[in-house]
């Protein structure tokens, strides 16, 4: 048990050392946390192992709260689903560690950075290793801190202050709903306790819960409550709004937390919760929605935008969509392969980015870039792998996941053609998007400055290391999954199998083929149109741009959501803290009568004695004496 | 016990408080020394409390009993249960760092100061050891003078309109009280002795008047909404010792009422009113919450989150399961520990600063951090993250909340957003962004948090994390007393009609 303990306990106990002796540690800092998380994902290798001889863990470490009835204790699963996600979380995390200490070698919160890492790296652990709800809200609230800690970790820059601000609070409107779940959970079926509530759910089909006078289904409920956990921490509509902002945090933060590890949570969560979300046909069809729209919905802003870790984010917003759509048509393994094999190819992408950003001086803006790859071949050559791979150019892992989703979404009834059609089209989006970044900060003449253009330099080994390490699992980590129709055995579904359970396949094998003929053509076409509007007609966007200003700008300002949001919500309740509240009901309604009782028995006794006094401690004898005379009243009444 | 302790811990603070007004008044390091070394012993000899006592019963412990005006039947009677023990221990700790952290900021009046505060501890411990009503009433009122003295004499610029404010409207709910207690009095045989009363059984009629004489007492003290317009005014203007023992202790008071008397003596009576107290508390959770978002004043936000966070308490006080109980008593607790460390931060800031407006503060983080990390961890418990004792207390509270009404666990849980949303916005006008402001106004010399400051907030950030990640010593405290009370509760019998028509309104 104690290799099992010690997978979160390294990274904690690093993160112990490194924020209470940081003084002292200064710049030695991943001198204790690489090692920590290291030492993770070795013993993350074992557990994997371990499964795969048969060994599945579920055992609880001490008794967290206990109260009454209820009981939720701090314990560990360690069965198919959690092993893959220990690998990707140890893996990636190992990665942007090193990748970390060239990056932010220069910052005088390195001991700070390394230390929130580590205590990252341990929540997210909690999180997937949990075997039950109440820990895995734990790790969920505590991923959601280090995400608000690294997301304003330059905070003396206000929109990274505010954007860490917004990202927790947007998140507790999520995590609201996810709370409600957890309790709604603990009332019908007396346990927070994963196995118990996977025994006991299917005896909750067909009830009915009344609430305010509406009937609703129960488990429909709770899974839509559970979900609505998932829209925030995943960023999925209309919740999405604070992962672009969360780009203000340091690159190596985006890639791990904000592409790879923790927005990835909610997939995981919905894949955990497979036994309930399955009972469930209008919940999973409200996850297969939220899912499709929101992949296409982030798709398109992600077009026109120019900040290069902005459009990446969206494009995260795009692929979680993807993740969830899976989920929603029960294709839960297609989902948590989409899970692993994005984790690769976007954490290259955004540690990619972040190696451009090194060599342009912090400059984000694709447009002022261009020919980088001359002076940048291996992150110019790693990040063309990841794009090709979330492109979906077959051979490469995203090609073989996207694939997956997409055929299981075509299976799934008439609902299933529309989702289908909408992430084909998706794919397509994507492949252009991808390519509009290689095309205009890669190729062509660097159009910044000539002073910048001499800075340009290629990053450090303790830079491109990792990204060639990553850019290997961006191209192969596809191919532990393989399906059938191009002569694979699917070992990935294989092995979820006994967690999340098969997907159904009634389409005929022609009906694969054309699936899988029409992801390519989108790729290509979408790689090919990047090539005409960015390489060969540069003029072409533009042009456009102007033909169909009006879309061109609701691309542009994201659909206005922010703006909305801020009318609807932000400015309501502080005008409704600041008017109503203080002003009208504390200020007069209440404190009018606190104070209008003294100054009426102050009248009455001026009256009476003609007294003149403005004193407050003659107020204070006039309320006194008033209640005692009616007190005194009350009281001869009552005892009578 | 071969000593009266109870008696010790209630008296040695107002015996020590007369002893230090005997010293002269030039000798402040005699008077400061003297008030510490009496406060670091009185916390001593309150650890046999929480070493000593049975987890496994719930009757009253460390009883000691003394006839004390036999004409009238009163009783010098003191006990402890597991809802009280936990409030004297928090007493005994938070009154040595009210010493601590007043020790360079009282410069006037200074051995009156370091006198009003050990009495406030010998009538706080007074109050949650009596068995007596009369010996109750005497510590309860007792309380209110060394406050509003402290508020009076070493609060800010409006001390004496907040001091007279507190004075009153308390005692205007302490006389309704008063009322009540006599009420009661008659109605025992002329017996004063809350045990017999917890096993009484009065009329419903009585029950229901009784309820709302004492609720009058009690509700100002929580503050519960909507008499809760005191408490901003008072904990603005008070000292930091002040609002530290009117935060962690005083304000528990009346919750504490509400668990010894109304639950207990008025079961039908708490019984059919629960979904009223019920709906009044999550109006003070949303309420509170919200109108925090306009403060501009430190201490007045803080001082409005606890009408918030007091809300939770009486929700979970009143959805009378165990779950909801348990939780309420923990969560008086963690706000204790909680609100405490932070008008203990504020303190430590303001005697830098001499401001209170969040506005004049930014990038406080990068001028003082380890003050900025503390006041993080504190800020993290008050928005209940999962981790520290907030959560463990509020995660309760909402599951016996839910329990009882679907809408109103939810309502309340709209807390924790509201929660996250000014806590957060507070720490970032004050310790995030540029600290170019901050030093312009407030000079370049300000420096980071001293050991004696670091030390005064250490003990209470180890219990936000003790609490948090290992509640199970603290819940067990009060298990059989819980379970004892809820039992006599739900015995009582249903008064029909009012209970349903109420909850058929709220569900």
């Amino acid at each position: 048990m104690l290799n099992y303990v010690l997978i979160p306990l390294l990274p904690l106990a690093a993160f112990a050392v490194n924020i209470l002796f940081s003084n002292a540690i200064g710049r030695r800092a991943h001198l204790i946390a690489l090692p920590a998380v290291a030492g993770s994902f070795l013993l993350s290798v074992y557990a994997l192992i371990g499964v795969q001889a048969g060994t599945i863990i579920n055992q609880d470490i001490y008794s967290w709260i206990v109260s009454g009835s209820f009981k939720a204790s701090i314990g560990f699963l360690i069965d198919q689903l959690t092993v893959v996600m220990l690998i990707v979380v140890t893996s990636i995390s190992l990665l942007v560690h090193i990748y970390s200490v060239g990056y932010m070698h220069d910052d005088d919160g390195y001991a700070r950075f390394f230390s929130y890492l580590s205590l990252f790296t341990f929540s997210m652990l909690m999180l997937v290793m949990s075997n039950n709800l109440l820990q895995l809200y734990f790790g969920w609230e505590a991923v959601g801190l280090c995400s608000y800690l690294l997301i304003g970790f330059w905070y003396e820059k206000k929109s990274a202050a505010d954007a860490g601000k917004k990202a927790f609070i947007v998140n507790r409107f999520g995590d609201f709903g996810f709370a409600l779940g957890i309790l709604l959970i603990f009332v019908s079926l007396g346990s927070v306790h994963y196995a118990d509530i996977f025994s006991g759910v299917g005896a909750l089909q067909g009830r009915t819960i009344n609430i305010a006078g509406f009937n609703f289904d129960l488990i429909t409920l709770i899974a839509l409550l559970l979900f609505c956990g998932a829209v925030g921490k995943s960023a999925q509509m209309p919740l999405h709004v604070w992962l672009p902002d969360a780009m203000e945090g340091p690159t190596p933060v985006s890639a791990l937390i904000h592409a790879a590890t923790m927005v990835t949570a909610g997939v995981f969560m919905i894949a955990r919760f497979n036994p309930v979300f399955t009972l469930s046909d209008t919940a999973m069809a409200v996850v297969a929605i939220v899912g499709a729209s929101t992949s296409l919905f982030a798709a398109t802003i992600a077009l026109v935008q120019n900040d290069i870790k902005r459009i990446i984010a969206y494009s995260t917003v795009s692929q979680l969509g993807y993740m969830v759509l899976a989920c929603g048509v029960g294709a839960f393994g297609a989902g948590v392969f989409h899970l692993f094999t994005h984790a690769y190819f976007k954490a290259l992408l955004f540690l990619g980015a972040g190696s451009v950003m090194h060599a342009m001086a912090g400059n984000v803006d694709i447009q002022k870039m261009g020919g980088l790859k001359k002076y940048m071949p291996a992150t110019y050559w790693t990040f063309l792998l990841a794009s090709l791979s979330i492109a979906g150019v077959p051979g490469f892992a995203g090609f073989f996941s996207k694939d997956e989703i997409l055929w299981l979404a075509y299976n799934n009834g008439a609902l299933g053609k529309v989702l289908w059609a909408s992430g084909t089209l998706v794919a397509a989006l994507t492949a252009f998007y991808s390519f509009r970044i290689i095309f205009l900060a890669f190729h062509g003449k660097f159009r910044g400055t000539a002073e910048e253009e001499h800075h340009l330099h290629e990053s450090p080994k303790v830079i491109t290391i990792p990204l060639i390490l990553l850019a290997v699992g961006a191209v192969s980590a596809g191919w532990i999954g393989i399906p059938a129709a191009f002569g694979g055995a699917n070992h990935f579904a294989e092995f979820l199998a006994p967690v999340v359970g098969h997907s159904a396949v009634t389409a005929s094998h022609t009906e694969e083929m054309m699936v899988v003929a029409l992801s390519i053509a989108a790729a290509l076409g979408g790689i090919g149109m990047a090539y005409l509007f960015y390489s060969v007609k540069p003029c072409a966007p533009l042009i456009l741009a102007g033909m169909f200003r009006k879309v061109y700008r609701l691309l542009w300002n994201k659909y206005y959501i922010d703006e909305i949001y801020d009318a609807i919500l932000v400015r309501p309740s502080k005008w409704a803290a600041s008017y109503l509240l203080v002003r009208v009901t504390d200020g007069r309604i209440i404190e009018g009568i606190v104070n209008g009782v003294p100054s009426m028995i102050k009248a009455f006794g001026d009256r009476l004695r003609k007294l003149q006094s403005g004193n407050l401690q003659h107020y204070a004898f006039g309320m006194v004496a008033g209640l005692f005379v009616i007190l005194t009243v009350i009281f001869i009444a009552v005892s009578r | 016990m071969s000593y009266p302790i109870l008696s010790t811990l209630i008296f040695l603070p107002i015996f020590g408080a007369i002893a230090i007004l005997l010293i002269s008044r030039s000798n402040t390091a005699l008077i400061k020394w003297t008030a510490l070394m009496l406060s670091i012993l009185i916390f001593g000899l309150s650890v046999p409390l929480f070493t000593d006592f049975d987890k496994t019963s719930g009757l009253m412990q460390f009883v000691e009993k003394h006839a004390w005006i036999p004409a009238w039947n009163i009783n010098y009677t003191l006990g402890i249960d597991g809802i009280s023990v936990l409030f004297v221990l928090l007493s005994t700790l938070l009154t040595i760092l009210c010493v601590t952290v007043s020790w360079n900021s009282i410069k006037d009046k200074v051995k009156e100061f370091y006198a009003a505060v050990l009495f406030t501890e010998g009538a706080m411990i007074g109050v949650f050891c009596s068995l007596d009503l009369f010996l109750f009433y005497i510590f309860w009122e007792a309380m209110l003078i060394p406050m509003f003295i402290l508020i009076g004499v070493w609060g800010g610029p409006r001390r004496v309109y907040a001091a007279i404010k507190f004075f009153i409207y308390t005692l205007v709910g302490s006389l309704l009280m008063l009322v009540g207690i006599i009420m009661l009095y008659y109605n025992t045989d002329r017996s004063f002795d809350m045990l017999t009363m917890m096993s009484a059984n009065y009329p419903y009629s009585l029950q229901l008047l009784l309820f709302w004489a004492f609720f009058a007492a009690f509700a100002v003290k929580v503050p519960m909404f909507p008499v809760h317009t005191w408490l901003p005014d008072a904990h603005t203007e008070a000292p930091t010792a002040g609002s530290v023992i009117l935060a962690g202790v005083l304000i528990k008071m009346g919750a504490y009422g509400f668990l010894r008397f109304s639950l207990p003596i008025f079961p039908e009576a708490a019984k059919a009113m629960a979904p009223a107290m019920m709906a009044l508390s999550v109006i003070a959770i949303i309420y509170g919450g919200i109108i925090c978002l306009a403060q501009t004043d430190l201490k007045r936000l803080i001082a409005y989150s606890s009408v918030s966070h007091m809300g939770f308490v009486t929700l979970g006080i009143f959805a009378l399961n165990t779950q909801g109980v348990q939780g309420g008593i923990l969560q008086m607790i963690n706000h204790g520990i909680v609100t405490g460390a932070l008008f203990l931060c504020i303190g430590m800031i303001y005697d830098r600063t001499h401001s209170r407006e969040i506005a004049h503060y930014g990038g406080t983080a990068s001028i003082m951090p380890i003050y900025a990390g503390m006041f993080m961890l504190f800020t993290l418990a008050s928005i209940g993250l999962p981790g520290t004792n907030g959560f463990v207390g509020e995660i309760l509270i909402l599951l016996g909340g839910f329990t009882v009404s679907k809408v109103l666990g939810a309502l309340a849980a709209t807390g924790v957003i509201i929660g996250a949303a000014y806590m957060l916005w507070l720490y970032q006008r004050i310790f995030f962004e540029s600290g170019n402001d901050f030093k312009s106004r407030f000079g370049t010399e300000i420096a980071d948090i001293n050991a004696r400051e670091i030390f005064t907030l250490l003990p209470l950030l180890l219990l936000v994390v003790w609490i948090g990640v290992y509640p199970s010593t603290f819940l067990d405290f009060m298990v059989p007393t819980v379970q004892k009370l809820l039992q006599r509760v739900n015995d009582a019998g249903i008064q029909p009609g009012v209970i349903q028509q109420i909850t058929e309104v709220i569900k």
